[in-house]
């Protein structure tokens, strides 16, 4: 088994604080809903107005990341296995099925993922924050902005927040359907996951493609292009070795180092 | 690693302080320094003594053969004065004021019918025991004659000045005149409050939110006229020049104009909280800061005139209290229902009033008095005017029409002498309402009922403190005692759902957690094949 590099540093950042903030503005969205009454109205407005404000700074660093890293071509959605990802849900999860998409660096999101998530930051996100600026500044002409009624953009926020709390309790459960009931959470928390030994391969070749983007033979036939393959190759597998030499060393230069404390 | 733990505890950090920081914000603005104040001036820097000792001045020590005199020798001194005075409606009872589909009309407490005593119309020799002259009994007044100016009954500072009941407004001969005269100054609240809280018959009859008690009262009950505090006259806020006074009653008034507003003193922005500030966009202050009004004496809330005339078995006039004092029938005017600590009706209200005019027919029932306009719809930009939501004392009566004609009577109810006709000496209502009516100068059919009537006094006193005021909750609630759940003609948040949306969402949840329940089973039912089950492998 290894262990694979998913999630970088600034995704989990975005992730998390994400989760932080839509559990946030959920819990006081229904609160001035008038749904639940925890914390008191205007307290819940406030933070609600606050996590808003929060969550659109976090939207737009959020969107320059994906932008900078080409990380936006993951959301794609993709009908590609997608018969194979819904059969796996509803069939082979109970027959210990392999997954039927494997998780790799350039491509880690199954195509339902892919569908969902798309809709969830092209539609559902977009249309909370417009309805949601409207919400505040509704009917205050001194910014010049007047509707003829809240109601519409108040049903359409309240849809869209049923829909998000839907999501989120979803969400919560297909997590647990990872190479072991935490995988997932894991990996969203540390950024590496565990992945089979029979994935190594794929990893590899994942690799040669990534490097190969940036490394191409000067003459465009197959025979070159095997070439500047198997150099990859060779390259990658050196390149592994000798960082699980050093690990290697690294680890027992630790140990000693403890023996002697 | 480290990173990412530093900004998560930045982030909370920054919802733990500005959840905070709110909660400090709501226990600054009870204090009163806190508040963002112009064009007032506190208690402690009042320069209340006059500069001129009317004890001095020769004229006012001879001795007055009337009233009158005092009234010249007043003038004697302050020349032109008597213009100011006579173009008042506190002079002349009326104002041309722009109707809506009326036109121009002279309205006032001169020819305006309510839903109290009902008119002042060939009742004047009882009625003007409120008006600032001496002599109005009838439709000869002499309103040009400075002579018939009454200076003392605003002016008096001894507390000794009394009109005697009955007497067109001339004061008791129990008045010492000259004593009072030698001490006149600017008016008090008891010197407005002679009538303006009186008014109707009794203390806090008609108002609700004027009476007795701001005399001396505790801040709980007005935190600007409060012996406590600052202990404002009424001339502090309703700034007066030339014997013109801002503000003005919408129970007589129609226009939008020459009002006395709390942002004169409070500015627009009086509170810290922007989202505060911006309510009052579309909420009046008083919406808020008058939570309840009659805080101390009880007001009038219903007065029906249809069971008026019941006499005991001596042919005496009969008085009947309620459980707390307050006259519930008396004879003479019929049932009354009395109510304190009285939460508002609220209306929206753009600062014009419709009035009913005696000549017109009933169209609706109740029929309303005086029609406060305004809707959501105006927000100021669609060309009305900014209409706003407002408490509002509800007065309900039931009083005499006619059948035939469809208008309402102007009943005579009060003469010195019996046979004349007056409802309050004889107890006959049809010669009371033709005695009224003719007077008026209308016709009466012979044939009378009673008619429901609402007439709206928007509050403005007894404004609470802060920490008594209404809170968010009071109207963004979806109970149905929240303050605003009558006025359902816009969405408010908290209050309002549609049943849509709502079914839907719900669905979407329950289906998705039957759906995850569904399938977390069959997964555990199918054993050692089940992911859940790998971790502890």
């Amino acid at each position: 088994m290894k262990k694979v590099y998913l999630y970088k540093k600034f995704e989990r950042f975005w992730h998390w604080g994400q989760t932080l903030l839509i559990l946030t503005l959920i819990f006081t969205g229904f609160e001035i809903h008038g749904t639940t009454s925890y914390m008191g109205y205007r307290q819940a407005v406030e933070i609600h107005d606050i996590s808003a404000w929060a969550f659109l700074i976090l939207i737009v660093f959020a969107i320059f990341w994906h932008l900078t890293t080409d990380e936006w071509k993951q959301y794609l959605p993709t009908l590609k296995n997608m018969k194979a990802q819904l059969n796996y849900y509803l069939v082979g999860i109970f027959a210990n099925a392999p997954h039927p998409v494997k998780k790799r660096t350039l491509s880690k999101l199954n195509p339902l993922q892919r569908i969902t998530y798309f809709a969830l930051k092209v539609i559902i996100i977009p249309v909370m924050v417009l309805t949601g600026l409207l919400y505040m500044y509704f009917d205050y002409p001194d910014i010049g902005i007047e509707m003829d009624s809240l109601e519409w953009v108040a049903l359409i926020h309240t849809l869209g927040a049923y829909l998000l709390l839907t999501f989120l309790i979803i969400h919560l459960y297909l997590i647990t359907t990872g190479r072991t009931a935490t995988s997932n959470l894991q990996a969203m928390i540390t950024g590496w996951e565990v992945v089979d030994d029979d994935e190594v391969i794929d990893l590899v070749e994942e690799a040669v493609e990534e490097a190969g983007l940036k490394i191409k033979p000067v003459e465009d036939d197959e025979q070159s292009h095997e070439e500047v393959k198997e150099l990859v190759v060779k390259a990658l597998k050196e390149t592994e070795e000798k960082v699980a030499e050093e690990k290697l060393k690294g680890m027992e230069d630790h140990k000693k180092i403890n023996k002697k404390l | 690693m480290k990173n990412l733990k530093r900004r998560f505890l930045c982030l909370g950090l920054l919802i733990c302080f500005l959840g905070g920081s709110a909660e400090l914000e709501a226990a600054a603005t009870d204090s009163s320094a806190s508040f963002p104040m112009h064009n007032y001036i506190r208690k402690e820097d009042r320069k209340s003594k006059p500069s001129a000792d009317h004890a001095k001045f020769k004229i006012l020590q001879s001795e007055f053969e009337s009233a009158h005199e005092v009234t010249a020798a007043c003038l004697s001194c302050h020349t032109e004065r008597d213009r100011e005075v006579m173009a008042t409606a506190h002079w002349k009872w009326q104002r041309d004021e722009h109707l809506p589909g009326k036109g121009v009309v002279s309205l006032g407490k001169r020819n305006i019918l309510n839903n109290f005593c009902i008119g002042t119309r060939s009742n004047e020799g009882t009625c003007t025991r409120c008006h600032i002259g001496y002599g109005w009994d009838n439709k000869d007044f002499d309103f040009e004659d400075p002579l018939n100016i009454d200076c003392l009954v605003c002016h008096d500072k001894t507390d000794t000045y009394k009109k005697e009941k009955g007497s067109a407004g001339y004061p008791k001969n129990s008045v010492n005149l000259n004593y009072v005269s030698q001490n006149v100054g600017s008016p008090d609240r008891d010197n407005c409050g002679v009538c303006h809280f009186w008014g109707g018959g009794g203390n806090n009859v008609k108002h609700g939110d004027l009476e007795i008690s701001l005399l001396d009262c505790k801040k709980s009950v007005d935190v600007h006229m409060t012996t406590e505090g600052e202990d404002m006259s009424c001339v502090d806020c309703h700034i007066t020049e030339k014997h013109e006074m801002a503000g003005k009653l919408y129970a007589l008034s129609s226009e939008n104009k020459n009002r006395a507003t709390c942002t004169y003193c409070h500015t627009d922005a009086p509170h810290e909280d922007e989202l505060l500030n911006r309510h009052n966009h579309r909420v009046a202050c008083q919406t808020c800061h008058i939570p309840v009004y009659a805080k101390v004496n009880a007001t009038k809330m219903i007065w029906d005139w249809s069971t008026a005339g019941r006499l005991d078995e001596h042919g005496k006039t009969l008085h009947e209290n309620d459980a707390d004092g307050n006259h519930n029938y008396l004879s003479i005017k019929g049932n009354f229902v009395y109510d304190d600590h009285v939460i508002p009706e609220y209306y929206w209200f753009n600062g014009t009033a419709n009035h009913y005019l005696i000549e017109e027919k009933i169209e609706s029932i109740p029929l309303q008095m005086n029609t406060l306009y305004g809707s959501y719809r105006d927000n100021g930009n669609n060309g009305g005017e900014l209409a706003k939501i407002w408490p509002v004392k509800v007065h309900r009566g039931r009083q005499p029409y006619d059948t035939i004609h469809k208008n309402l009577i102007q009943l005579k109810t009060w003469d010195k002498e019996s046979g004349v006709g007056a409802y309050w000496k004889d107890f006959d209502w049809d010669a009371a309402a033709q005695a009224g009516m003719d007077y008026v100068g209308l016709p009466y059919s012979g044939a009378m009922g009673f008619v429901e009537t609402e007439m709206y006094w928007p509050l403005n006193h007894m404004v609470s403190p802060a920490s008594e005021s209404l809170t968010c909750i009071d109207c963004h609630t979806k109970s149905e005692k929240g303050r605003l759940a009558n006025l359902d003609d816009f969405y408010l948040p908290g209050r309002d759902f549609n049943g849509v949306v709502e079914t839907a969402g719900i669905s979407f949840i329950l289906a998705s957690l039957v759906g995850i329940a569904f399938h977390m089973i069959c997964r555990l039912v199918f054993g050692g094949k089940c992911k859940l089950n790998q971790e502890d492998q």
